[in-house]
């Protein structure tokens, strides 16, 4: 059973949806418990940076996903400020990451060719093959909503990346870490791929 | 490179979906449920839900059972406009699976709202709405409640301050357009989206392909909402959910880049 992170956040329904479509139970929880037992883990989440990282710590989660994930190396995946919350900070406030990748998130400049939040459908370049990117092409079109964009130490992770005013880590994995600044959830049939990718991991 | 969207708008009185004419004279649709469907399978770059049903006393209540239902269908990005008025019914409507929240009347009645749902949900999550009319003068005032009750607040001092709030972006509808198949207010759309740096969505008037091609020409929006012609054949002919061809679209972005 996939389990989808509930932060109070919203877009957790929409995930679910397609899951459901794709042929994959999920839960919405945010209990010890079911958060144990899964076989996959969604971080997802839209709003403000802080805001996910106190309800991260209100639902005294930190700990818990960090043994999931760091020890027993269960799969997960972050949606938009769900990726953004495994770096280590954000310009966008004070609070610290949960720091499983090193990086941090900068926001966009102000520009009238680009405005700010980035938000709509925009290409992909795939830069490393790999399962979550299994069967998927360069220009696949995904659905941004963002005003801010992971910049990692590492780029080694880097998994695809997109243009907009500037290039930017559109998708990374880092082992049984990954991270999707798009919306899988919204992106008709490309999301699906990704989402059935991600799904079918280790299995 | 990111592409402009377009955006088929839907209107709902409850469950039913209508369509009106300078915001009045409603006709009937069809089943929303079904008209989602069809849009989805259309691929379309997202959807505007508005319900023109709740008045701003909320004597009927935002619809979330059915919302729910909507949502369920909706493989594209998602918002809604029609009622909220607080925090918890935004709160409500994310939980659906809704990406983005349109705010009109309650956000010019209570500026404060819009500064608590840009600090919990982020700017990305708010849509302002602005309802206008042109005065003979060649003024625009802005409208509330649906169009009926016109407001003293300059428009430009109004975007320039939901500007700093920090909203993602603004949907700017001229009444006297809406409904009526003779393009856009390519001026108005031209001088906000000019001025703003966030995300313009021009509402309000659009009847053919070109005139999409020439709001996206002429002026700086990000977006084009497109009512009726998504939904009838024709201007006054029955109704046919269609949405452009790939190489409609194609001409569209071709001319432009």
């Amino acid at each position: 059973m996939i389990v989808i992170i509930d932060l109070d956040l919203g877009n957790l329904y929409s995930i679910q949806n397609m899951l459901k479509k794709i042929g994959f139970g999920s839960i919405i929880s945010n209990k010890l418990e079911d958060i144990n037992n899964a076989s996959k883990l969604i971080l997802p989440g839209i709003g403000a940076f802080d805001t996910g990282m106190k309800n991260l710590k209100k639902y005294n989660l930190i700990n818990i996903l960090e043994n999931q994930v760091i020890r027993k190396k269960k799969p997960i995946l972050g949606i938009c400020l769900g990726m953004q919350m495994m770096l280590e900070r954000s310009e966008e406030g004070i609070e610290p990451g949960l720091g499983w990748i090193k990086g941090e998130v900068i926001k966009f400049k102000k520009d009238k060719t680009f405005r700010v939040p980035h938000m709509g459908w925009n290409t992909v370049k795939i830069k490393e093959k790999v399962t979550l990117t299994n069967k998927m092409k360069n220009g696949f079109k995904f659905y941004f909503v963002h005003s801010y964009f992971p910049k990692l130490k590492q780029n080694n992770y880097e998994v695809m990346k997109t243009f907009y005013g500037c290039e930017f880590t559109s998708c990374f994995q880092k082992k049984n870490i990954s991270g999707v600044q798009f919306h899988p959830e919204k992106s008709h049939k490309y999301g699906i791929k990704l989402l059935t990718n991600f799904a079918q991991l280790n299995d | 490179m990111i592409r402009k969207r377009i955006i088929p708008t839907l209107l709902l009185k409850k469950d039913l979906l209508v369509k009106t004419i300078n915001f009045k004279n409603d006709i009937y649709i069809g089943d929303p449920l079904n008209t989602i469907k069809i849009f989805n399978d259309l691929e379309v770059d997202e959807l505007i839900i508005l319900d023109i049903s709740i008045d701003y006393k909320k004597k009927i209540e935002i619809n979330y059972d059915y919302l729910r239902l909507i949502a369920s269908e909706c493989f594209m990005p998602l918002s809604y406009g029609g009622g909220i008025s607080n925090i918890v019914d935004a709160e409500r409507i994310f939980r659906l699976g809704f990406e983005k929240i349109i705010i009109n009347s309650h956000g010019l009645l209570n500026k404060n709202l819009i500064n608590e749902l840009v600090k919990k949900f982020g700017s990305q999550a708010i849509i302002i709405s602005i309802d206008v009319k042109k005065t003979i003068f060649g003024k625009y005032k802005i409208y509330i409640h649906g169009g009926q009750k016109k407001i003293n607040i300059p428009l430009f001092d109004w975007i320039k301050e939901i500007e700093n709030i920090g909203v993602g972006e603004v949907f700017i509808t001229n009444i006297d357009k809406e409904g009526t198949w003779s393009g856009f207010d390519f001026e108005l759309i031209k001088q906000i989206s000019d001025i703003l740096s966030v995300p313009i969505i021009a509402h309000g008037g659009c009847g053919s392909i070109d005139d999409i091609k020439k709001v996206f020409d002429y002026s700086n929006a990000s977006a084009a909402a497109v009512g009726s012609m998504f939904v009838f054949q024709k201007k006054e002919m029955g109704v046919l959910i269609n949405f452009l061809t790939t190489n409609e679209v194609e001409r569209i972005f071709r001319i432009i880049s």
